[in-house]
């Protein structure tokens, strides 16, 4: 079990953790950050392992991951 | 709930002017973590260039200096004579180090400076718009060639790490790519025996990282990774050359 904490105000929106994510729990949100970018936000929680892989890919280190 | 993964002590937590999926933050943290998980935070000195990691300085929180465009390993060498104490670093792109710096850098590595220098390869100028780099590929479209590089014009792409691993000064050469996880761990690792090269005062220590530009190449930054993977690694391999 594991949990992944998006900062918000870091992220620009390149989606490269959705696609690195093997459980596919990170989406694109509807919410706007200061920049106007959709950011991504965490959906299916529950399914997160903590492997940590959306933060290693992440280029504005906008990911904290607990587990 | 124990955190596993956060910001590592020598990365402001600030927001960087690079473009979305940019390889350059990913870069940043590889960097900031290896200077901490050796603890030499306090005696690092890093020289910044000119190019798109040229405001370097406001997201290490390290003493940094700034080159002029493709001087840093001349300032690294300055840097490193009067204090060899210290741990000094160039963090250069392909256009700072293989076009206008190739002289500082490769005078450098034959000098055997005991240094360490990033070289982050996009295989374009970011900065200054997209203009054709020594390492851009043939038949990529840039601002300066439209129709994609010719090779009868303008030669072959320069593979740097190959080159300067011929040189007797030059201890650790090494390609790397921030394609994908496992390839982004290998480059954390190859910095860190960069570091370690240094640290052990053995000499020059180089290590080239392939690097995304979504912008300049026209693509997305998932489309950017997979270009890393499938087309650039066939023309510049990753491996070791000399350790």
């Amino acid at each position: 079990m594991g949990k992944v904490v998006i900062n918000p105000a870091r992220c620009k929106g390149c989606k490269l953790c959705i696609e690195v994510c093997p459980r596919n729990v990170l989406v694109p949100s509807s919410k706007n950050n200061h920049l106007g970018i959709y950011v991504v936000e965490p959906k299916k929680v529950g399914e997160c392992t903590g492997c940590s892989r959306c933060a290693m890919i992440c280029p504005d280190v906008a990911i904290e991951v607990y587990r | 709930m124990k955190k596993v993964f956060g910001r590592t002590r020598t990365l402001r937590d600030t927001h960087t002017h690079y473009c979305p999926g940019c390889g350059h933050g990913i870069a940043h943290r590889l960097v900031a973590e290896v200077i901490d998980e050796l603890g030499i935070r306090e005696r690092t000195i890093g020289i910044a260039p000119v190019g798109c990691a040229v405001l370097a300085y406001y997201y290490w929180d390290l003493d940094i200096c700034e080159a002029p465009h493709g001087r840093p390993p001349a300032v690294a060498t300055g840097m490193k004579s009067v204090n060899p104490k210290n741990i000094v670093f160039t963090y250069q792109g392909d256009g700072d180090l293989a076009a206008i710096g190739f002289n500082e850098t490769i005078h450098a590595a034959n000098r055997g400076e005991n240094i360490t220098v990033i070289f982050i390869n996009n295989a374009i100028y970011g900065m200054t718009g997209g203009q054709m780099a020594p390492t851009t590929l043939c038949g990529q479209v840039t601002a300066t060639t439209p129709s994609g590089r010719n090779a009868e014009r303008y030669g072959q792409p320069i593979h740097v790490a190959e080159l300067l691993g011929h040189l007797p000064g030059v201890t650790f050469s090494s390609r790397v790519a921030l394609s994908d996880i496992p390839n982004i761990m290998k480059t954390k690792q190859a910095i860190k025996k960069a570091f370690q090269a240094q640290m052990d005062g053995k000499g020059f220590s180089i290590v080239e990282v392939l690097s995304p530009c979504p912008t300049y190449w026209r693509k997305t930054p998932v489309e950017a990774l997979k270009f890393i993977k499938k087309d650039m690694t066939k023309i510049f391999p990753l491996g070791v050359f000399k350790e």
